[in-house]
């Protein structure tokens, strides 16, 4: 800016010296260069625009366009991963450098169809609704970059969200050629379903070097802590359907299970629970009479009696999360959906995104063993814990569960955490609901000290002009003696401060002294207070009925003995 | 022609200017253009990520389950036992080599191997024994025990130093209860030796979990192992010092912005980032020095640096910089961890962490991103930037936070070794462990009790930060001691003045007296239930039983001859709403250092200042009497109880040792202190007319500063008054009108 500023200034200095002809001959030659600037820089973008805006304009772009890819058999296969890995040992920080917003920026690459020699495509189904979306997200998100060269984070395009669509082998080989692959340093990989019969691993089966997993059902034993990152397993039904938030409080049922891949142990264990306990507890499965598909997932039976997914979960106070073959399960999402207060059981699980969120405040975790205690264990939860459970549980769907959005941006925020730890989320920014946000006072002195009275204490006293009142105040003021400092703030533009010790006389100084009293003051102080209640959103005064006195005030006892024996003398 | 020639030459420099700067540029801006124009027009001109149009497959398919596969597969309690026994050594875990069920019979009760003959400990080892067999949670049966600590010092594993127990690995062998190692804490502080100091113990630890000082996050077994501070063999045993943060300075910036005054080693590991310092190093607000004099043969080894860098380091004062620093840098040195860690936390120096793969101290509970910056060694030539962009604010917290760690966690070797059982003890329970706000918030995990409840708004000291209130009404607890004989006795006033306060939810009468209980009639009726419970011991201590009975969250502790009125216990009460974590009462006592006989001394003079008020008559929260009943030890409570004194003096010690703050005295009609201070009739007061009653409660005094390490107890000269208290209007203005009143 500067700098242009002071070459125009120069210009019309310049142009009047030159001759006539000359002028014309430059400005001539000038228009040639810039035509010929402009041409080109057409040249550069027309193709780009005509491709992207006939495609883009009307949303028409079709996977089958994406450029294919054919997998030599003798293609490199990256190694396992490394359970030693940690930001520190696996992941180049260099690449995300410093910089002042403290984000880190993101690469996705474009798709492409990976096939093998024989044409076969890598994973059955290809690129799915939900990766689809989640890259999109990301791609909206402020984490995005399209410049490869200035990337930190690089996510693939190909979807390894369920392992069993995917052809291990090759699918190890397609990350391999990805052009910044690099031993998979700063790679992150999405697998919401780890794991195959008969063992269901519980990290994704596909060799990946370096990279990062966020992983939907680590075990304790596969969790990398502080380098992967545990995300939920996604359940369609959020999009599908909608529940309306609840108020928290007691429901028609106590414990409901709604989940219909219970092992048969498990479910004897329930049964047994159930006869017990009778009405409380809600034992569903899926309906025999119905076959499967999008309409049966959304229905539940118990002994011929027909309930509706996941409204049913709304009717429980605390839903069980068994584990199946894997250790996360969808169910989670629909139950917190619900608001309800998932009875977590899945030895050894890590819970989704818990390096940020506290999941003793929104669930119950109890061992797979202590199953057959889990009514014991339940009752003895104070009512107002499992409301607080209730809305805490709603609030982790709304903000951490609800959309593959949420996942994916949850994720990158984590990581982005872990980079620039320094301006890393708070606990109560993670953690509280809208609600709680705005009604917790958190004082930015939270520590309970008690001051050394040796500082002292600055006055601090603004004056317009009633010069008599100040100078009364400032002698009444300077006998205190931890008085460290007194400051006159002077809030008069016309008049300037009386100097030194002069004093001059304020006429209207008495008349004014009943300022507070005036009818039209009051009515200003009352409107500033519902102006500032309403920017505010909420009344933040509270009103109390005590004030502090010296332990003596006023107490029949010799006045030189006391303290402070001149208050409420006046 | 002269000037021609400079326009064409100018002109033509112009154009190429132009037109490098727009071959160049045109590839960098692309990407903030796109994004721009995308937003602005819909238009793409180089999309990020296409919204596909064409119908794609769901991830997870309707129609997949994964039942059938593994109903036919291993039952889940085989499943559970395969992974017992393939997950040992470097993969243990609590589910695979920890024994759950020694806990769920007696509870968390830890063991101590007896010393053997011959055996050395050392001061330090020796001190975290005593803390535990001190505890809540020792057992000396190991029959009981769901947790084994052993007598031989593991602490020193360094083989070069003099600490260091031989044959360590026979010794542990021979253990007739290790069962390798199974459900056992091993305490380390060193492991390894120069020049590499690996993280190896030099014997097999078997099962056994570790509590570990400098753990690499590679070797850390999550939620099994406890990452502890290294801490010198001076640590004190309990209490331990202050924080040095004395008050709040805003805006927080000290002398210096960024200190750091430590070893360069010229051999061996650990001194990569520290050989790196004096790149950073300013020697104005950022001292970084390091000195090359280490062991007697420094000399050999030095190199070009040294001499400057010995020189410059001998300029600057350690202490004088840790205290006036905004930042400590904390880099690694031949372990992980250092003691600079705790001293830069002590000194409210807010840590700058430079030691990467180092498992921070307790870091399963504590949020350390709330009280240090967390660097990257790689990174080290962007720290001082990184450190001046933290906003003022965010110093300010940050410090505050350090305070608090360090004296929730750190300051003693007994909270240090408490905070590592409480750990493994909330793992255990695990249904009924603390949340992470708990743990990282004020008065922190020691004082919070998850046994008592798992709701955050059931203890005093979250309701702010969960925007509640208590609840609006209290429980009444009359201590009675004599037997009703009359109806005019004060205890029959005092229940009926109690009961017609509008706040009253219940009157609990705790019949602690030897005679029978009176017949039903004989209590005045009233408009709120009144419950008699008969002490089962008539202890003192039973005063403050958590009652299942008392259902508010607040409680008005009476004796049976308190003089009150209802207007003073409605006020009491609207105050206590204020200051839901302190003791609310009505009399008030003092404490005092007694320099001639160096003991702490009690008094009951009307002073001009106060830290205690009698629980005869204060409100407080029910929590408090969990905490009495299960915090405090034995030896203690039984004190209390045979001197039938003092109880009220402990109840003050703990709250301000929760709260660090003093109680809170309200007003009160005169009468109300003649009878406690004239000591007039009535059985209770023949108490206080003891002789000795006064010296017991020196004495009490004393005991309970050295259990606690330190005193507690602060002084405040405040009392709350209602607001138009003794103020020249009318009477008729007055709300709480009687207290005036005589």
């Amino acid at each position: 800016m500067y700098a242009t500023g002071k070459y125009s200034s120069r210009g019309p200095a310049l142009i009047p010296r030159m001759k006539t002809k000359h002028r014309i001959y430059y400005i001539t030659l000038f228009s040639v260069v810039l035509l010929g600037l402009i041409a080109t820089g057409m040249f550069q973008f027309w193709p780009h625009s005509i491709e992207s805006a006939a495609d883009w304009s009307l949303d028409k772009r079709s996977v089958h366009d994406a450029p294919l890819v054919r997998l030599p058999v003798s293609s490199p296969i990256p190694e396992r991963g490394d359970l030693g890995c940690r930001m520190h040992t696996c992941f180049d920080v260099y690449r995300c450098g410093y910089n002042p917003k403290n984000r880190i920026k993101v690469y996705i690459y474009p798709l492409q169809k990976f096939v093998d020699e024989l044409g076969v495509p890598i994973s059955s189904t290809g690129l799915s609704r939900e990766y689809n979306d989640l890259l999109s997200a990301i791609s909206d998100s402020d984490f995005y970059t399209d410049d490869v060269t200035r990337a930190c984070l690089f996510i693939p395009s190909i979807d390894v969200l369920n392992q069993n669509s995917l052809r291990i082998r090759e699918t190890a080989q397609a990350l391999a050629m990805l052009p910044r692959w690099d031993k998979g340093m700063n790679h992150l990989l999405f697998n919401m379903l780890p794991g195959g019969p008969p063992d269901y691993n519980t990290a994704l089966d596909v060799p990946r070097d370096r990279a990062l997993l966020a992983g939907g059902g680590f075990s304790t034993w596969t969790y990398r802590q502080g380098y992967d990152v545990s995300i939920p397993v996604y359940s369609p039904l959020s999009a599908d359907v909608e529940l309306p938030e609840r108020q928290p409080g007691p429901r028609r049922y106590f414990i409901l299970s709604s989940q219909t891949a219970i092992h048969r142990e498990y479910r004897a264990e329930l049964e047994r629970l159930k006869e017990e306990n009778g009405e409380a507890l809600l034992l569903l499965d899926k309906c025999s009479n119905l076959s499967q598909g999008a309409a049966a997932a959304r229905k539940r039976c118990y002994k011929g009696q027909v309930y509706d997914y996941p409204q049913i979960l709304q009717e429980s106070s605390f839903c069980v999360v068994l584990r199946g073959a894997r250790l996360g399960q969808a169910a989670l999402s629909d139950v917190l959906q619900a608001g309800c207060v998932p009875v977590i059981l899945a030895d050894s699980y890590i819970l989704p995104f818990s390096e940020v969120l506290d999941w003793k405040r929104a669930s119950v975790v109890i061992p797979e063993e202590k199953l057959s205690e889990m009514y014991t264990i339940l009752k003895s939860i104070p009512h107002r814990q499992v409301e607080e459970m209730q809305r805490q549980a709603r609030w982790f769907w709304e903000a951490y569960f609800s959309s593959m959005k949420a996942i994916g941006v949850t994720t990158l925020q984590i990581i982005n955490d872990r980079i620039y730890p320094y301006a890393a989320r708070t606990y109560e920014q993670w953690n509280n609901p809208p609600v709680v946000k705005w009604s917790s006072v958190n004082s930015p002195l939270f520590l309970p000290l008690i001051p050394p009275r040796a500082p002292g204490f600055t006055a601090v006293v603004l004056t317009y002009d009633r010069v008599e009142s100040l100078f009364r105040v400032i002698t009444e003021i300077s006998k205190v003696p931890s008085l460290a400092k007194l400051l006159v703030v002077w809030n008069n533009q016309n008049k300037s401060p009386p100097e030194g010790e002069k004093k001059f006389k304020c006429p209207e100084c008495t008349a004014i002294d009943g300022l507070s009293l005036d009818q039209t003051h009051m009515v200003e102080r009352s409107e500033c207070i519902n102006k500032f209640a309403s920017v505010f959103g909420t009344m933040p005064l509270k009103v109390v009925e005590h004030r502090a006195d010296p332990v003596l005030y006023k107490d029949d006892f010799p006045e030189k003995l006391k303290s402070f024996p001149n208050i409420g003398s006046l | 022609m002269q000037a021609k020639k400079r326009y064409l030459i100018l002109l033509s420099a112009g154009a190429c200017l132009v037109l490098l700067s727009y071959l160049g540029g045109v590839q960098l801006p692309a990407a903030s253009r796109s994004r721009h124009d995308r937003s602005r027009n819909g238009y793409r001109p180089d999309q990020p990520w296409p919204h596909f149009s064409d119908p794609l497959h769901l991830f997870l398919p309707w129609d997949e389950t994964d039942t059938e596969e593994y109903n036919l597969h291993i039952s889940p309690r085989q499943k559970r036992d395969v992974n017992t026994s393939v997950y040992k050594g470097k993969r243990c875990r609590m589910d695979s080599c920890f024994d759950f069920s020694l806990c769920h019979k007696n509870g968390f009760k830890v063991y101590v191997y007896p010393q053997q003959k011959g055996e050395k400990i050392s001061e330090s080892y020796q001190n975290i024994l005593s803390t535990i067999e001190g505890s809540r949670f020792y057992t000396s049966d190991p029959g009981q025990a769901c947790l084994f600590v052993l007598s031989l010092d593991t602490l020193d594993r360094d083989q070069l130093s003099p600490q260091y127990v031989h044959n360590l690995k026979t010794k542990v062998q021979n253990l007739p209860l290790w069962n390798d190692g199974r459900n056992h804490l091993i305490f380390n502080l060193y492991s390894g030796t120069w020049p590499d100091y690996t993280e190896d113990l030099g014997f097999d630890i078997g099962q056994a979990m570790l509590a570990k000082a400098s753990i690499s996050t590679e070797n850390f077994r999550r939620n099994f192992d406890v990452s502890i501070p290294l801490f010198s063999k001076e640590h004190p045993r309990t209490g331990g010092e202050r924080g040095y943060l004395k008050y709040n300075s805003i805006p927080p910036f000290r002398k210096y912005m960024l200190v750091f005054k430590g070893k360069r080693y010229l051999t061996g590991i650990g001194s990569d980032t520290r050989n790196a310092l004096h790149h950073v190093h300013n020697a104005e607000d950022v001292v970084l020095l390091t000195t090359c004099k280490h062991g007697k043969d420094w000399q050999k080894h030095k190199d070009a640096r040294c001499d400057k860098d010995n020189a410059e380091y001998d300029k600057y004062d350690y202490k004088e910089m840790l205290h006036n620093s905004t930042f400590c840098l904390v880099p690694r040195g031949r372990r992980l961890g250092s003691f600079r860690f705790l001293e830069a936390l002590q000194a409210a120096c807010v840590p700058v962490m430079l030691s990467n793969g180092w498992e921070l101290p307790f870091s399963e509970i504590i949020d350390w991103n709330t009280a240090a910056v967390i660097g990257d060694e790689r990174l080290l030539l962007q720290i001082p930037t990184t450190v001046r962009s933290i906003h003022q604010d965010k110093i300010l917290s940050l410090r505050q936070q350090t305070q608090f760690l360090w004296e929730a966690y750190f300051s003693s070797v007994e909270k240090i070794v408490l905070t590592t059982l409480e750990i493994i003890q909330d793992r255990v329970l695990e249904h009924g462990s603390r949340s992470s706000l708990m743990w990282n918030s004020h008065p922190g995990g020691l004082f919070a009790l998850p046994q008592y409840s798992g709701y955050l708004g059931d203890f005093p000291f979250y309701y702010a930060t969960l925007g509640i209130k208590p609840y609006p009404k209290f429980t009444a607890v009359i201590h009675a001691v004599s037997p009703l004989v009359s109806q005019s006795q004060p205890i029959l006033k005092l229940l009926v003045a109690v009961a017609k306060s509008q706040y009253c939810a219940q009157i609990i009468v705790l019949w602690n007296c030897d005679k029978p209980l009176p017949a039903k009639h004989r209590w005045p009726a009233t408009s709120v239930p009144v419950i008699v419970i008969e002490g089962e011991n008539k202890v003192m201590s039973s005063r403050f039983l958590p009652y299942e009975t008392i259902v508010t969250d607040a409680v008005l502790s009476l004796d049976e001859d308190t003089v009150l009125s209802t207007t003073e216990v409605d006020f009491a009460f609207t105050v206590w709403q204020s200051f839901p974590e302190r003791i609310v009462g009505y009399p008030a006592r003092s404490h005092f250092w007694d320099s001639n006989k160096e003991r702490w001394g009690y008094t009951s003079k009307w002073t001009n200042d106060y830290s205690m008020v009698l629980t005869g008559a204060a409100i407080y929260h029910r929590y408090y009497h969990h905490l009495y009943t299960n915090y405090l030890p034995t030896s203690l409570k039984s004190m209390v109880d045979q001197l039938a004194n003092c109880e009220d003096i402990l109840m003050n010690f703990l709250v301000s040792a929760v709260t660090k703050l003093p109680p809170i005295k309200v007003t009160q009609k005169k009468q109300y202190k003649e009878t406690m201070m004239g000591q007039v009739k009535s059985s209770r007061a023949s108490r206080w007319a003891d002789p000795d009653h006064f010296a017991q409660r020196q004495t009490c005094m004393n005991k309970f500063a050295s259990w606690f390490g330190a005193m507690p107890l602060v002084h405040s000269q405040m009392r709350l008054d209602p607001v138009l208290f003794k103020d020249q209007v009318s009477i008729l203005r007055k709300k709480y009108r009687d207290i005036e009143r005589l």
